[in-house]
């Protein structure tokens, strides 16, 4: 009875996960979030054809407008249609997205495997490293990296490069640890081939997915952190478009034209809730599938 | 008992002392990894040779590295974190002056979230796969992607500038006042901050829920409001500490960006506003005081799961 | 005498998204004050379910008891409200569960649960009430009660914490004691121990016990009477030492014949065969599938139902006598 009770109280817990997506199938969470990503895509690249307007235009006959059929997201202090800043943003905005992920991920896969692999004295050095680099907020050494190389888009992709690497170089070196005592490996060692092989055919294949897991949720860790940085005026520039700036530059206003600041928000919404669901479909499908 | 807490934490202290040391070689380059010549950068349009030579010299910039780096060290260990450029004060004081407002900020904003998270992952739980439940879900995820300065810019809009219930900005001058002023920046955070601790407490609480003590519970005899408050949430609620203590970094960074946003004098407003003056000895000492800090909470939250939990072994 | 409980016609249902179980047809038996009943089957069988609706801590929210009536000291539970039943658990009627390692919150101690239980269902003052769990500890038989009162369940090993979980059931001298697989989580060592622990407070008491067990080694040491369940449904009750000696049933006959015996060079026998499909009532011998006796009688429900063929001896077996000769 023990056990026939067990499983009938054991009725689906899926772990909890993400709100009403977690009763869709993983592949319909895996569409809808790539489905929300391929639309911010498209609208930031193909902005110049969906909007008449170009985005750093000064327009002062139409400052502070309404949101509006002609300015569907209103007019800012110089008149620039808000709609128009907001889907050329998202090309910013997405290339941190990636090249802020990217970048750490490489790098930090990349250590992680060494550090894994061949242990010794690299291993104590890169582990000592990221303990350090966690122990500060990450925001902080973001911040103070930005301090000393100034303020900036390059910049910025430094500054998150710098600190970023950690989270992916301790995954994978966790993940190499185990797997480099599996059968298939020591088999590997026998033949005679290389560790250059053996790293990266043999191992890598094996431990990257938690990284790539990891990464789909850091995608949208970096675009708010990006927005931020960019929000405190450390990261993307003015007059250039990007959402966090932009919400920034409208502050000034917010008595007045609440739209400047509020409605750039969403973009970033949207992109975060698609990646979100992307990721956590993702992370699923791999859990599922081990 | 208490000799193995003293033991315990001994221990702890002890594996830190690679990690700190670590974290005052980190802060102590930030100056020196500027490039160009830190004092005339530091000076900026004020930088003429005397000055810049006297700032040279006063900070000790002349001096090989090794030893700029055993005199910051000394420094360090004498609790001296050097002076700022443009306020000609010392850096402790003011870090002092704001070290509470941050705390405080971060401390109501956890307390809140904590208030929030417990009745609504319960309510989930007990509900579990219900409208309701799944509506919390959802609202959670809006939670997590949302950046918090726009929460925050849309709260300051709704509270503040449309019905004038909270104020724009400021700290208030006691208590009270704090949580006065500090009401909305600390909502703010706690819109970021509760998705992040409902989901795991949402689980936890479900898993109790089915445990057999809670069913021994019920076979005693005990009401369920006791089951709920004494035994389901009390075996919750430690590891949704640990996830707070965790979560302590991302909570600081996060409110450097809040007390922009409120003009709330604390250690993120510091910061930022000594970034842009090029304060770099007040930037020094707030990157190692929040690093300082995370490994502090970090601590406390071992202790208070070892507590909350008598079945971790201290050793 | 009058039975402390009577269980009657009792259906119990599991109710899930897919299909139903129907996890307790039928089920009668009683229980007199005093008297150790044992609630007998293999896994699946409902023992734990039937158990378990009598003080309405059936997995929520999947079982429902549909039909039949329970009975306690004359009332009728399954009319009590939710408030009723709580202040009748743990006072009138005790539990014991079946894994001590799982069933005693870890985060208090074992002092603080006894003197929570107390003080939910008696007026008693804190002072006190820690005083009677110090009482209640030595009454378990657990060595130097004043200073393990203070322990957290971790502290102690499963035994200890079966005592434990005595003394929590029996903090309020209920009238009836249920055992769930009392046991069956136990070191072989520390059962006999338990078991002991039981009978001697029961003779103190004088409170029924009804222990469920798949265990026929615990009904032969323990019980008075047992119950023999099958599919949700009674094959045979009758007197321990009747049903052990005459089975009248062609299940009970099996499962004697399953329990090893040292003393004995027979070979070991098991039932062949496994439970069948609980997803619609039953309406013939649920047994017949895996029986040697089985003819097409067993098929019919007019001549499986539960009837006394012998004085005390009910069986529901088609082939009663066969057995009996067999046996």
């Amino acid at each position: 009875m023990a056990e026939l009770q067990q499983t009938a109280m054991k009725k689906p817990v899926r772990a909890f996960r993400l709100g009403l997506f977690s009763r869709l199938p993983v592949n319909t969470k895996i569409a809808i979030g790539l489905a929300l990503v391929l639309i911010v895509i498209l609208l930031s690249l193909c902005a110049p054809w969906l909007t008449p307007y170009d985005p750093n235009a000064n327009d002062l006959n139409n400052v502070l407008q309404k949101p509006s059929v002609k300015h569907w997201f209103g007019t800012d202090n110089f008149g620039r249609d808000i709609f128009t800043r907001t889907l050329y943003a998202g090309r910013i905005d997405l290339q941190i997205g990636i090249v802020a992920v990217v970048v750490p991920l490489i790098a930090g896969s990349v250590i992680g495997l060494f550090a894994g692999y061949f242990g010794g004295w690299f291993n104590i050095l890169m582990m000592r490293l990221v303990d350090v680099m966690i122990s500060f907020p990450f925001m902080v050494l973001i911040i103070a990296i930005i301090s000393i190389l100034g303020p900036g888009l390059m910049n910025m992709y430094i500054a998150i490069f710098l600190v970023g690497w950690t989270s992916y170089a301790r995954i994978v070196r966790g993940e190499v640890l185990v797997v480099k005592q599996q059968e298939y490996i020591l088999a590997a060692r026998s033949i005679g081939y290389g560790h250059g092989r053996i790293i990266f055919r043999h191992i890598l294949p094996n431990v990257i997915s938690p990284a790539i897991v990891f990464a789909m949720s850091d995608v949208v860790l970096c675009i708010l952190t990006g927005a931020s940085l960019s929000f405190l005026g450390l990261g993307v520039q003015p007059p250039a478009a990007e959402w966090g700036a932009m919400i920034s530059e409208g502050r000034s206003y917010i008595i007045n034209a609440w739209w400047i600041s509020t409605l750039p928000g969403l973009a970033i919404i949207v992109t975060g809730l698609g990646f979100s669901l992307l990721g956590d479909g993702l992370a699923e499908k791999i859990e599922n599938q081990s | 008992m208490e000799i193995l807490r003293v033991h315990f934490i001994l221990q702890r202290l002890i594996q830190l002392i690679p990690v700190v040391f670590g974290i005052s070689i980190v802060s102590f380059l930030i100056i020196h990894l500027i490039p160009g010549d830190p004092a005339s950068i530091m000076l900026g349009s004020r930088a003429t040779p005397e000055n810049v030579q006297q700032l040279t010299a006063q900070m000790g910039l002349d001096k090989p590295l090794y030893d700029q780096y055993l005199i910051f060290l000394q420094n360090l260990v004498q609790g001296d974190l050097g002076k700022s450029i443009l306020l000609k004060q010392s850096v402790n004081t003011l870090i002092s002056e704001r070290l509470g407002t941050t705390f405080f900020l971060v401390m109501y904003a956890s307390v809140l979230s904590l208030l929030v998270s417990i009745p609504i992952a319960l309510w989930s739980a007990m509900k579990k796969d219900s409208l309701l439940d799944n509506g919390f879900r959802t609202l959670s995820i809006f939670g997590l992607a949302m950046p918090s300065f726009w929460i925050g810019i849309l709260l300051m809009l709704l509270f503040s500038i449309k019905i004038k219930l909270f104020p724009v900005s400021g700290y208030g001058k006691n208590f009270i006042g704090h949580l006065y002023y500090l009401f909305l920046p600390a909502l703010t955070i706690t819109c970021s901050l509760a998705p992040v601790l409902v989901r795991p407490l949402r689980s936890k609480i479900i898993n109790v829920f089915s445990s057999e003590y809670i069913e021994a519970a019920r076979a005693r005899g005990l009401k369920e409001h006791q089951i709920i408050l004494n035994h389901v949430l009390r075996n919750a609620i430690s590891g949704t500490v640990t996830i707070l203590g965790v979560n302590i970094g991302w909570l600081l960074g996060g409110s450097i960006v809040i007390e922009t946003i409120f003009s709330v004098p604390g250690l993120g407003q510091l910061l930022i506003n000594s970034i842009l003056s090029r304060d770099y000895p007040i930037i020094q000492g707030l990157v190692l005081v929040f690093a300082i800090l995370v490994i502090v909470v970090n601590l406390l939250t071992d202790l208070c799961y070892a507590w909350l939990d008598p079945r971790v072994d201290l050793e | 005498m009058q039975p402390i409980l009577e269980v009657d016609s009792l259906k119990v249902v599991l109710q899930t998204k897919q299909r139903t179980i129907h996890a307790v047809n039928n089920v009668t038996f009683h229980v007199r004050t005093g008297e150790t009943v044992g609630l007998v089957g293999e896994s699946g069988s409902g023992k734990s379910i039937t158990c378990r609706s009598i003080l309405q801590l059936l997995p929520t929210p999947q079982g429902k008891v549909v039909g039949g009536g329970i009975r306690f000291a004359g009332k009728d539970l399954l009319s009590y409200s939710k408030k009723q039943m709580q202040e009748l658990r743990g006072r009138e009627i005790g539990m014991v569960l079946q894994d001590p390692m799982s069933s005693l919150d870890p985060v208090y101690r074992v002092g603080e649960q006894l003197v929570e239980t107390l003080r939910t269902h008696t007026k008693i003052s804190k002072k006190d009430a820690w005083q009677k769990a110090v009482e209640l500890l030595r009454l378990v038989g657990i060595p130097s009660p004043e200073k393990r009162v203070h322990d957290y369940p971790h502290q102690m090993s499963g035994g200890m914490r079966q005592r434990v979980m005595i003394a929590l059931a029996i903090c309020c001298d209920p009238k009836l004691l249920l055992a769930d697989e009392p046991t069956t989580a136990l070191d072989v060592t520390v059962q006999d121990q338990v078991l002991s622990l039981m009978k001697e407070i029961q003779q103190r008491l004088g409170m029924a016990i009804l222990i469920v067990t798949h265990n026929l080694g615990v009904v032969a040491e323990m019980c008075d009477r047992v119950v023999v369940l099958y599919a949700g449904k009674v094959m045979e009750t009758a007197a321990t030492s009747d049903l052990f000696q005459t089975p009248r049933h062609a299940y009970t006959l099996g499962l004697i014949h399953s329990v090893p015996r040292i003393e004995s060079e027979e070979k070991l026998e098991g039932i062949p065969g496994t439970l069948p499909d609980m997803s619609h009532a039953i309406k013939c011998c649920p047994f017949r599938e895996r029986c040697s006796f089985a003819t097409s009688e067993c098929s019919f429900d007019e001549h499986t139902q539960l009837k006394e063929v012998a004085p005390g001896h009910w069986s529901a077996c088609f082939h009663h006598e066969r057995v009996c000769t067999q046996a």
